[in-house]
């Protein structure tokens, strides 16, 4: 029988990098996200699965640790939670310009600036469009519960490794602080170091007689080689965008509106739904699991079906955006969000939906 | 006909298998070449090649991977300290180092240059000192002297503009977690010799896991400083020398 446990979203996220086989996290506490450092640091994996857990001197660190790790092909991660994932978006273009795989977890908080320590989704512009320089993308994961957390550390670091593309799970301080059921993940063993030469044949591990030095680098002068390794990057964009959309759609068979909505926004957009059921109107939600790759097609989809569609945010009105290129004009796209910390509650949600019908 | 030159008993000097072929694209009289070659050399004497990992700065030296033929991480400006504390705690049977200039290591990567070394990550840091940054053309570095000229700093280092010259490895050398920190310069052959003796030490402390040991080398840039090599070399054991005097600073 599965052992289930009442855990944090938070607390999640760090017993599941330990049975996923994580080789190491590096992190700075910030609120509302610590407890994933410092669950690790009391469990000690170290002395069971040899992970390294380490508290760097700042995100900046922390983010470069982490590029350190992936370069010897190690199964690396950190976390943080806004202001402090801003820190990190040069280490993250790096990360991407050297086309190392890893794990970037960021439980948003209210900004801009200091902002506060209460939940947001005012990072989605961020983690989708490229918070660094450069032509880049992450794979954008979204959790909506305490169990999702635990079972996309184990997803984003294997499609992370994949296509050599960073992942990130955008969640909020909503669902790190929440606490709920969840079922953790298998123990699964680290890498041995001859599977990582094996599996990662272009990282550090240290040059053998037989091969070529192997240099981890995001550095390239010559224009034109330069943009040949964008454009084999964005090819391989094509393909993540093509084979690993993930979404969820709750009642949208006959539905006549559809709220689109991620994360915290979406458990409660769930509760309106059900409302505005019981009130005879049909409405669905479609839940986006990828920021990115976003699930255009299917949300155009239900543009040829839905009357209009709404967002639910917990911002200012971004995910929208995306929302507005795969309707492309079809039906009325709208926008209900919340922001600094606030969090709507469904009847919010409810009065938003029935105005624009 | 074997050739009568290169016959066993007339080799002097034979260069480094751990080098690689390609011409560096250093200014003749850069002291960047000659720490290059005595790296490669002790990872060659120590046999391992095949277990180091370098981390390479932004700097001049950015290509460094292009000639030690050995495994690199080209680090972001500043951040190879916090790399190689990550390389070496997942790889601690790796032998791995940095090689940082002082833009690198004592401006944009203080931080991580002094968390690194409190910790005592068990990594070499060679950090290269010629008072200026070379490869964005000659603007003021952290250690650019009082007085010394640069494109930043056109008229001489100001101390009531610009501060003083940040004089970081005394400062390291205070730092619990620091076991090795020495200076040293490569403008002379006796000089050279010594440096070698220091980034083997190093390299042999980092291994033992002794904590972090830091090899300055006090270098001329002679492209940046406006001097030909000789008169640069003259030049900074006038000036240099008496900032940053050579000599070990701690050895435990």
């Amino acid at each position: 029988m599965e052992e289930v446990s009442l855990l944090k979203g938070n607390e999640a996220i760090a017993l599941a990098a330990i049975r996923c086989g994580a080789d190491g996290y590096f992190g700075y506490p910030i609120t509302p996200q610590s407890e994933i450092m410092e669950t690790l640091m009391a469990q000690k994996p170290w002395e069971t699965t040899g992970m390294t857990v380490l508290q760097a001197e700042s995100e900046v660190a922390s983010i470069y640790m982490v590029y350190g790790g992936a370069s010897t092909g190690k199964k690396v991660m950190t976390s943080s939670s806004s202001p402090g994932v801003s820190l990190m978006q040069e280490g993250v273009s790096f990360l991407c310009g050297a086309d190392l795989p890893c794990l970037v977890v960021n439980v948003m908080r209210g900004g801009p600036g200091l902002g506060t320590i209460q939940p947001s989704q005012s990072d989605y512009f961020q983690s989708t469009k490229g918070g660094g320089h450069g032509d880049y993308k992450l794979i954008v994961l979204a959790p909506a519960s305490v169990q999702e957390m635990a079972d996309f550390v184990d997803l984003a670091f294997t499609l992370s490794s994949k296509y050599r593309i960073p992942s990130m799970i955008l969640s909020d301080g909503a669902i790190g602080q929440m606490m709920e059921k969840v079922i953790l993940p298998p123990f699964k063993p680290r890498q041995t170091a001859e599977e990582i030469i094996e599996q990662c044949p272009w990282a550090a591990t240290g040059k053998p007689a037989n091969r070529k030095n192997n240099i981890i680098s995001s550095l390239e002068l010559d224009p034109s080689k330069m943009e040949k390794k964008n454009v084999e990057r964005q090819e391989r964009y094509r393909i993540v965008e093509a084979t690993e959309v993930r979404y969820d759609e709750y009642m949208c068979e006959d539905a006549d509106y559809l709220i689109i909505a991620f994360g915290s926004a979406a458990r409660i957009s769930q509760n309106a739904v059900e409302t505005l059921r019981e009130e005879g109107i049909k409405v669905g939600m479609l839940r986006p699991i990828t920021l990115w790759p976003f699930p255009s097609k299917v949300i155009s989809k239900y543009a040829e079906k839905v009357k209009s569609m709404l967002t639910v945010e917990l911002n200012a009105g971004q995910m929208i955006e995306d929302v507005k290129l795969a309707v492309n004009g079809k039906v009325p796209v709208l926008h209900y969000g919340r922001m600094g910390g606030i969090v709507p509650n469904p009847e919010e949600i409810v009065d938003a939906l029935k105005k624009q019908m | 006909m074997s050739n009568p030159i290169i016959n066993p008993e007339n080799l002097v000097y034979e260069k480094s298998s751990v080098l690689l072929d390609n011409t560096m694209h250093y200014c003749p009289g850069c002291s960047h070449g000659t720490v290059h070659r005595i790296v490669a050399e002790v990872i060659e004497e120590m046999n391992m090649q095949d277990k180091t990992i370098g981390c390479a700065p932004v700097g001049c030296a950015v290509f460094i991977y292009n000639y030690i033929n050995v495994d690199f991480a080209e680090c972001a400006h500043g951040r190879a300290p916090a790399l190689a504390t990550a390389i070496k705690r997942l790889n601690p049977d790796h032998l791995v180092f940095t090689y940082q200039g002082d833009g690198d290591l004592a401006a944009i990567g203080t931080g991580e240059t002094i968390h690194a070394c409190n910790r005592g990550e068990n990594i070499a840091i060679i950090f290269i000192n010629n008072g200026i940054y070379g490869m964005t053309g000659g603007q003021m570095a952290p250690t650019t002297l009082v007085g010394m000229k640069s494109s930043t700093c056109p008229y001489g280092r100001d101390v009531q503009l610009n501060g003083y010259p940040l004089n970081i490895t005394p400062l390291l050398a205070q730092l619990e977690g620091t076991c090795y920190v020495t200076r040293q310069s490569v403008h002379t052959a006796n000089n050279v010799k010594k440096t070698k003796k220091a980034i083997r030490k190093a390299f042999e402390n980092s291994m033992a896991g002794k904590g972090t040991s830091v090899v300055e080398v006090v270098s001329s840039c002679n492209s940046g400083w406006k001097m030909s090599p000789v008169k640069a070399n003259a030049w900074m054991e006038e000036n240099m020398f008496k900032a940053y005097p050579l000599g070990d600073l701690k050895d435990k």
